[in-house]
């Protein structure tokens, strides 16, 4: 094994790294009542800036945070996925929890094992892979499970994962079967853990065939949980609404059926949106004096049509 | 519709519309109606449509959601905090994190009227650090509410704040556990805390907090909406409304079936295709692996809290993994005890230790080279660890050995002379091994 990234001694980042880094770290603190809390995404953010938990990065999450670095430390080493020795562009993880091993995992691992000439927690020559046996994912429904920086390779061979393998030490992109549209490096994602945005959130999909499997089921045979009376809420989805509530006349003179229109929700329910349609005429929730009018980004008006 | 509605969307019924995770598109399926109309109710009322509806945690206790709310003590004028634990690592258990993937805003939409109802201004979503695709849909989601004035300050003119802070972990199971995740959540190491207090008297920076399950905080925004009665109308009578029930491993179709609790394995089997062709069923998980295994016995059990109770399990989180007839009993519960040993915390000396010894035993018992007596030794060591951890991990840890010697006690003793990978081959686990096998 080799370190792809140079060894920073307790120096620290060189200026111009530091200032970059310290705005970042002014970002993380604002999210948190307390500054302490900054430390897991700090040390993402290390991460993001050297690969591992470096020296200088423990050194800088330490003053950042006003704590000893023998603080910064303890955390560091509790958590897997904070390195200590400079990780792979890309950590290949395999489950070999039971339910993925027994559904190949195990196998798959052994020839990702074989074909990289690494074992468990170490790193391609060239700092490409590091491999990994994980524990359980979250995504049992598609054992057996890979995963590449984090992204989803689902129900895999050792065929399909020997091809993902092959591909990143050729320096292609590998794109997983539930996530991005392509798989970041190890620094790219651990910026997104740190908490900032990449712009990727809209790449793929809902989910694979297991994550829709009931619902795809409930669709064919027309299987729907009870449906919601939407106007206990004084508004609703306006087919809906007149559905219960029935098309006849309503109203007597004086009654706020009289009532002018005054915004687009008066006369045109498709303007708005659903929870702002008057609601016709249903029980008085207890809602509709608590709802003061003008709130917020659209006209409240189920307040006073609500009466009639 | 002739036949009894096996199962009934709620939480994945807008999955397959168009980019379900975006705001446009839960808005225009009902999204953030019921938070709307929430922001105007009394915060008491809110607690106590949440406690009638019957709601039990769907993180694995079952303890009931508003009851657990209601544990806050009276508003003393400093800061109270929700935190939604999406730290989902129990082995088995699938069910958040595409729930979160697909639909993060019902999580969002649900923390902003928990928030509002416990008098919290600032919520946090604690997310294991290892999926970072589902980690960007939550900081989108949070991000378009914020930008829509859903949450931030003086939300709809109410004069009500609210910060959602989205926070990732790195790699650790036992933060699972409530008050480890606090302590991760503090910035230290993820070790669990002594109780009491719980958190709702002590819990984030030691101030009343509410932590709750992703899935038990997306449930709220229907219960609002479609009110206590709705959610009651499904469901048994002390396990009300809906849930995922996760199906993984041996079978046809596996995934994620939202139904009523109460549903059995037999009927969930078969809507997804039955058992791997030309197999039987073993035995399974009816929450996880902290949950006591179950057999073809117990096929009719009604996934309910207390069927499965009384049973003798625990619904857990619904993580149903289902084992074939060609897999060993030696080799999964040595297998999750590697996973116990390597993510107990080391707090405690029962869990810590208790886990080294109990994967050392199994591991000769798996290589067939076991000796005299290591059952009972499983057994005895199994009983020094329950009930004498610091959390629940340690019993976790005991609950497959315990559960998987009553019922397959032949199966260890075997340990003593034959290797577990003779006695059923590990290639007829796999899928694509008997694909391979198959197509020569």
């Amino acid at each position: 094994m080799s370190s792809p990234t140079t060894h920073r001694g307790f120096d620290g980042y060189p200026p111009e790294v530091r200032e970059r880094l310290d705005a970042d770290a002014q970002e993380i603190l604002a999210r948190y009542p307390e500054p302490r809390s900054a430390l897991m995404p700090l040390l993402h953010l290390v991460q993001s800036e050297d690969g591992y938990v470096s020296p200088a990065g423990i050194a800088f999450c330490a003053e950042v945070l006003g704590i000893s670095r023998a603080n910064v430390s303890a955390v560091a080493t509790f958590y897997s996925q904070y390195k200590r020795r400079p990780n792979g562009d890309y950590t290949v993880g395999v489950c070999t929890n039971t339910l993925c091993a027994v559904m190949g995992g195990d196998a798959i691992f052994e020839r990702l094992s074989q074909r990289l000439g690494i074992h468990h927690d170490e790193t391609t020559e060239g700092g490409e892979i590091t491999l990994e046996r994980i524990e359980c994912n979250a995504a049992c429904d598609y054992a057996p499970v890979m995963m590449v920086n984090w992204e989803f390779f689902d129900n895999q061979t050792p065929e399909s994962a020997l091809a993902v393998v092959d591909a990143i030490l050729e320096g292609r992109d590998v794109t997983p079967t539930r996530g991005a549209g392509k798989v970041v490096t190890f620094k790219e994602m651990s910026r997104v853990l740190a908490g900032f945005e990449d712009g990727r959130a809209d790449e793929g999909g809902a989910g694979g065939d297991a994550t829709m499997a009931g619902l795809r089921l409930a669709r064919e045979k027309g299987w729907t949980a009870p449906p919601i009376d939407g106007s206990r809420l004084g508004g609703d989805a306006p087919e809906a609404a007149v559905e219960q509530a029935g098309t006849e006349p309503v109203g007597d003179v004086g009654s706020s059926a009289e009532h002018e229109p005054t915004t687009a929700a008066d006369t045109d329910a498709e303007k708005t949106e659903a929870i702002d349609q008057p609601a016709p005429a249903q029980e008085p929730s207890d809602d509709a004096t608590a709802a003061p009018s003008g709130a917020g980004e659209a006209p409240e008006q189920a307040s006073e049509e609500d009466e009639s | 519709m002739s036949e009894r509605a096996m199962l009934g969307p709620v939480l994945s019924d807008i999955w397959d519309a168009e980019k379900p995770w975006t705001l446009a598109t839960y808005t225009q399926h009902h999204g953030y109606e019921a938070w709307r109309h929430a922001i105007h109710q009394e915060p008491a009322s809110l607690v106590d449509v949440v406690k009638n509806s019957g709601l039990r945690g769907r993180g694995g206790a079952g303890f009931p959601t508003g009851l657990k709310w209601s544990f806050l003590p009276p508003p003393d004028g400093g800061p109270r905090y929700l935190v939604v634990n999406a730290d989902e690592s129990e082995p088995g258990t699938c069910k958040d994190i595409p729930l979160m993937m697909a639909n993060p805003h019902a999580l969002v939409e649900g923390m902003a009227i928990t928030s509002f109802a416990i008098g919290a201004n600032h919520a946090f979503i604690y997310l294991r650090g290892e999926v970072v695709h589902v980690y960007r849909r939550l900081l989108a989601a949070v991000r378009e509410a914020r930008e829509a004035g859903l949450l931030g300050t003086n939300i709809m003119g109410t004069g009500y704040d609210l910060q959602i802070t989205v926070h990732a972990g790195a790699g650790a199971y036992i933060c699972g556990e409530e008050t480890a995740l606090l302590d991760s959540l503090e910035g230290r190491r993820g070790q669990p805390r002594l109780k009491p207090p719980f958190p709702a008297v002590a819990g984030l920076y030691a101030r009343p907090t509410v932590v709750n399950n992703v899935e038990s905080v997306a449930s709220v925004p229907g219960i609002i909406r479609g009110g206590e009665d709705w959610f009651a109308s499904m469901g048994t009578e002390k396990s009300k409304g809906h849930g995922f029930f996760s199906l993984s491993g041996h079978v046809a179709r596996p995934g994620q079936y939202e139904a009523p609790l109460g549903i059995t394995l037999r009927e969930l089997l078969d809507l997804a295709g039955g058992i791997r062709d030309g197999h039987q069923l073993k035995f399974w998980t009816p929450g996880g692996s902290s949950t006591p295994i179950f057999t073809a016995e117990h096929l009719d059990v009604p996934l309910d809290f207390d069927s499965v109770a009384a049973a003798g399990s625990m619904l857990g989180t619904r993580a149903l993994q289902i084992f074939d007839e060609t897999v060993s009993v030696v080799r999964a519960v040595t297998r999750w005890l590697d996973f116990y040993s390597h993510e107990s915390c080391g707090k405690c000396t029962p869990c810590r230790e208790g886990t080294y010894w109990l994967r050392e035993v199994l591991h000769r018992l798996e290589a067939g080279q076991g000796r005299e007596g290591d059952v009972d030794l499983l057994l005895d060591i199994a009983d020094n660890i329950e009930g004498r951890s610091f959390c629940a991990l340690g019993d976790a840890a005991a609950t497959p050995v315990k559960s998987g010697i009553k019922h397959f006690r032949e199966e260890f003793e075997q340990g003593m002379h034959t290797p577990a990978w003779e006695l059923f081959p590990y290639e007829a686990n796999a899928l694509f091994t008997e694909l391979a096998g198959a197509a020569r």
